[in-house]
This record gives C-alpha cells, structure tokens and sequence, in this order.
C-alpha cells in the first residue's frame, strides 16, 4: 500500500502505484472525488463533475490491470480540462453562457489521447469566458480563487487547471494558451505549465479564439508530470492542417541531465520592471542556473514592448471571424428576434459577455475597410519584427530566462480597466506571437506566501531543452507547489 | 487616429452582429478609444519591406487524399441544435416574400 496520502502524489508516482497493484485506480478516483466535494465550493474550480464517467474509467484501468493488459502512461491517473476542450457527452461551456447547455458529439484530439493512455477524467474546469482574460474574472460562472489566498486571482484563462492542480484536486489538468493562458495561472497558482511550440498539439476539438496562437499544454505539480502530460498530447493529427509533422521527443528522459555548457539568454530590462520579489526570485534562479553550469549571455527584444499592441490586434481580429459561428443556429443559445438577422444579434448579445463583446467589436474594427491596413496589416509586420528579435536572440543563447507576470497573483477585482488587465501579460505574448515553446515554473514564494513564476523560452520544437533546464533548477530551487487546503466555504 | 465616436462605434457592432444597449455603446466607445490610443504606439514603427507573419511556423499547407470518412450522423449533429425538424436546422425565414 502507499504510505502517502493518495492526493499527495503525483502524476508519475500515481501511474507507478497503480501499475504496480499499489492502489486501485478506483481507490484513486474515489480520493478525488471527496476532495472535489470537499472544496470545490471554496475555489469555483469546477464547472462540472463527471463522478460516474471517472468511477466508470478508472474501474475499466482496473479491469486491464487484473486481465495484465499492458498500463498506458496515465492509467489510472485523475486529470481535469479546461471546459474549452471538447469532450464527447460532458458540458463545454467555454465559460459563456452562449454554450451554457452545449454538449459536444466528439472529443478534442487532446482528450482522445488521455483516454487511449489511461488517465480518468474527472471534469471539466472554470475558465476566462472563450479563453479571453489574464484573471477568471470573465467567465460568466463566476471567478475561480486561488488556492494560495481565496481573496487573488488564480491568472487566466486556465484559472480552474492551476488551481485545480496546486490544491489537488486533479493531479494535473489540460488548459490552453494563446497569449499566455497557462502560463501566467501557473505562475500565480505555483505550479508548472508548458505552452508547446505552435503546431505541436493538436487544436481539433480546442474552441478556437485565435487560430494562429492557440495552443493546448499541460499543467501539473512538477517539470516531469508536465513532461508526460506533453509526450502523450503532443504529436500530428491529420483534422488539424496547422498540426506539425516533426516527431516527438522523450521529454520525460530529460528530466535530471546535465545542464553544463547551455547558454542562458537574460533579459535585463524585463527583469528590472517587475516587483522586487519577483527580480529577486528570477535574480536567484539565474545564480542557480550559472552554479548548474549555465552561462548567462544577456540580451534583449527590443520589440518586445509592442507585444501588448500587436497580440490584441491579431488575436482579437481572429477571435471576431472564429466567433461569427455562434450565432444561434446549430447549437448554444438562440433568442428569437424579428428576422434571421435580429435573432443572430439578440442571441449573441445575449450569450457573450463584456470582455469577449469588447474584443470582438476591437477585431471587427481592426479588420474594418479604413482600417485593416492601418491596425491588422500593421499588426502583422512588427509580429514579424518580434519573431526576428527572438531569432537574433537565439543566435547568442539556447534558451531565454524572464519572468512569467510583472509581479504575483493581484486581488480579485483589483485590476480594473481593460487595458491595465492587457498590460499584465506583457512576458508571455511574445513568446505566442512568435509561436515559440515556453515553461513557466515557480520560483520561490513572496514574504505574504504567495507564488512567483519564471519562463524559460526555446526556440521552435525545443520542449525537451526547457524540460531538461527546468527540472535541473526545480531540483535546485526546492520550491513548495502545493497551496494550503482551503477551509470549508472559506471563500472570501 | 482620433478616438471612437458613437457612430462608428455602432457601425461595428452591426458588422459583428451585437446589440448594444446606450449604456454598452457609451462605454465601448471610451474602452475602445483608450485601447486604440495605447495601440497608436505602432505608428511610430517604420516595417517598410517587413513581410506580414500571418503564421508562426512556415510550413507548407498539408494536403490530404479526398476519400470518404467516417462522420457525425445526423442525429448527433442535430443534438445541439436549437431548433431541428425532419433531419435539418430550423431556422428563422431567410428570404423576403415566402411562406
């Protein structure tokens, strides 16, 4: 038997204790399920439970187990996704109320592949309405907390997967990130999160927001849970014309090398802007890294400050085109109006909420005649500009180092005005607009207890790089990744 | 590039098919102006000659052979329907003068 409490291991040591007859999967699952009940209300993390769908997978694991079928990676393992990933037969609501009673008819490729590799879905999970916020105060269910103070924010929009996997009440969990989505939640919620290289991971079944930047990645309690999380989803699909070809790598067997020789790429001005725990924490990690045998090069991306500009010009005029299909005729939320016309606008004004009506009336005016050329055309040349300062930057470093946000969680409701909301993901657009892997990982704590996240960035298709320099500084660090349980209807 | 004005601001909205209420266009106008303000800042950039990165990778487009696949039946793509009957979308009349 384990001698731990099951919600206390994680994804790897989870999938060796039910492959060995250590634990049941249902035993697993069952644990889960309590904890979920337990203090879900407290967290707002989940929008729906799948209790017999879970007990239902996790018994078939079982089932296999006994007959010695081979386990897959994730047997028996309870995972949670974010509720813009389609799941055949569960609510996928993307946190709006225009999908409120949407049930898709297929899975996501992503929740294809957990399945065939054993992992039990627990549910589904809270989240910026349509992916469109950096706080999970835009969905239409209510913000998540964050586990580490009910009062903060957990980051967004995969606010429920970080909180979710820091509280444990998943192992881990699947969210999305077009600008910075698991990213920046994993850096206030402390946990690990990878945004892979655009066209690693197949978007079929992922609710599109903006198609050139969207991409799934995991996040999880440690560098190697994430990195199995990645070996499993990642990989070609043919329903996915933008899905890459080139093959996956062994992340996981990255985990614990050398990092000797491998130059660490610094940026001093984004590193100067931040909160002073932040600089300290991100200044101490560098140290750890050199003391690991990195050498620290420093460099800039001098367009970099344009990301802000650039990134909700382009995504929000490719969100205005990819949500012209909600218009109440094959599926969400119909309001009769006068004529076809009427009735898609009372359906959309009534199903979208403020921030994803601000966005798509942004892009539909960036995209407008008079405008285009000014706004999405200019977009799309400094975009290239980014991508060329990343390039040049790679020439000197294999990999960069910067924080993940400005500074730690912020109060809910404490970022007020749109554009000062925009403002906080100004580290983690770059990366998206350049189609460029990312890892954020926690690196220490504030005085007030409260997580810091760091970023290391690849060049394209160099998951296993940041895998291999993120494990050696997590073993470095020591950091703590498990938030505090919350007390029962402690939300503040 | 001068703000938003309330004109312009409900011109957009017909073109993405929103309904605004007076209190919604007011306030779209000065959130959007600020935000088309702060976003003035690329102006000032020269990208005479900076190819446009429509797409972050360059791959070519994958083609695939066109052959018959598997796919949803037609009672599962009309599950979610708001409307259905006799195996179709029902929707609201489309065109003038009928029915």
């Amino acid at each position: 038997m384990v001698d731990r409490e099951l919600h206390a291991l994680c994804v790897t040591e989870l999938a060796s204790a039910v492959a060995g007859g250590e634990v049941s999967a249902v035993e697993v699952t069952r644990a889960y399920l309590e904890r979920i009940e337990r203090f879900n209300p407290a967290l707002n993390a989940y929008l729906h439970v799948d209790a017999q769908g879970a007990l239902a997978a996790a018994a078939a694991v079982d089932r296999a187990r006994a007959q010695g079928d081979a386990p897959g990676p994730l047997a028996g393992v309870p995972l949670a996704l974010k509720d813009n990933l389609c799941t055949r037969g569960l609510p996928t609501t993307c946190g709006s109320r225009i999908l409120q009673n949407y049930v898709p008819p297929y899975d996501a490729d992503v929740v294809e592949r957990l399945r065939a590799a054993g992992a039990v879905l627990l549910g589904k999970l809270n989240m910026d309405e349509f992916a469109m916020g950096s706080s999970n105060e835009n969905s239409a269910f209510g913000p998540v907390h964050n586990p580490w103070d009910l009062s903060r924010a957990p980051g967004g929009s995969s606010g429920g997967a970080a909180a979710v996997t820091a509280a444990r009440l998943s192992v881990a969990a699947l969210g999305s990130d077009t600008g910075g989505s698991v990213r920046q939640p994993a850096g206030f919620c402390g946990v690990t999160a990878i945004k892979p290289t655009y066209g690693r991971v197949s978007r079929y079944g992922l609710v599109a927001f903006a198609s050139s930047l969207d991409q799934v990645g995991p996040i999880a309690r440690n560098v190697r849970d994430a990195a199995r999380l990645l070996a499993v989803i990642a990989g070609h699909d043919p329903r996915d014309a933008t899905s890459a070809q080139s093959p996956v790598e062994a992340y996981e067997d990255e985990c614990s090398r050398e990092l000797s020789g491998l130059r660490v790429g610094v940026l001093v001005d984004a590193i100067a802007g931040c909160e002073p725990s932040t600089r300290q924490a991100i200044e101490s990690a560098l140290s750890r890294l050199q003391a690991l045998g990195c050498e620290p090069v420093t460099v800039s991306l001098p367009h970099a400050e344009h990301a802000i500009a650039v990134y909700y010009i382009v995504a929000t005029a490719e969100a205005s085109s990819n949500l012209a299909r909600f218009d109440g005729m094959r599926y969400g939320l119909r309001v009769r109006g006068e004529d076809l016309r009427d009735t898609y606008r009372k359906s959309r004004s009534a199903g979208f909420g403020r921030e994803v009506k601000r966005r798509i009336m942004l892009g539909t005016y960036a995209l407008s005649a008079g405008y285009y050329d000014a706004f999405y055309l200019k977009a799309q040349r400094v975009r290239t500009l980014i991508v060329r300062d990343f390039e040049r930057a790679f020439e000197r470093c294999d990999l960069l180092l910067m924080p993940t946000s400005p500074g730690p969680a912020f109060k809910l409701g404490e970022v007020k005005d749109p554009l000062s909301m925009y403002k906080q993901d100004i580290f983690t657009l770059p990366a998206s607009l350049a189609g460029v892997p990312a890892l954020s990982m926690p690196c220490g704590l504030t005085d007030g207890r409260l997580p810091i996240g760091l970023q290391l960035v690849g060049p394209h298709f160099t998951e296993a790089r940041l895998v291999r320099v993120a494990s050696a500084l997590e073993q470095a660090l020591g950091v703590a990744t498990s938030a505090p349980d919350p007390g029962p209807g402690a939300r503040a | 590039m001068a703000r938003l004005t309330l004109d312009q601001v409900r011109h957009v909205a017909l073109l993405a098919a929103l309904e605004l209420s007076d209190d919604e266009a007011n306030a779209l106008r000065d959130e959007l102006g600020a935000i088309l303000d702060y976003m003035v800042a690329l102006e000032s950039l020269d990208v005479s000659g900076v190819e446009p990165t429509f797409h972050p990778l360059n791959m070519a487009a994958s083609l695939r052979s066109d052959h018959l696949q598997p796919s949803l039946s037609r009672e599962q793509a009309l599950a979610a329907a708001p409307e259905s009957e006799q195996g179709a979308f029902a929707v609201p009349k489309v065109l003038e003068g009928e029915g």
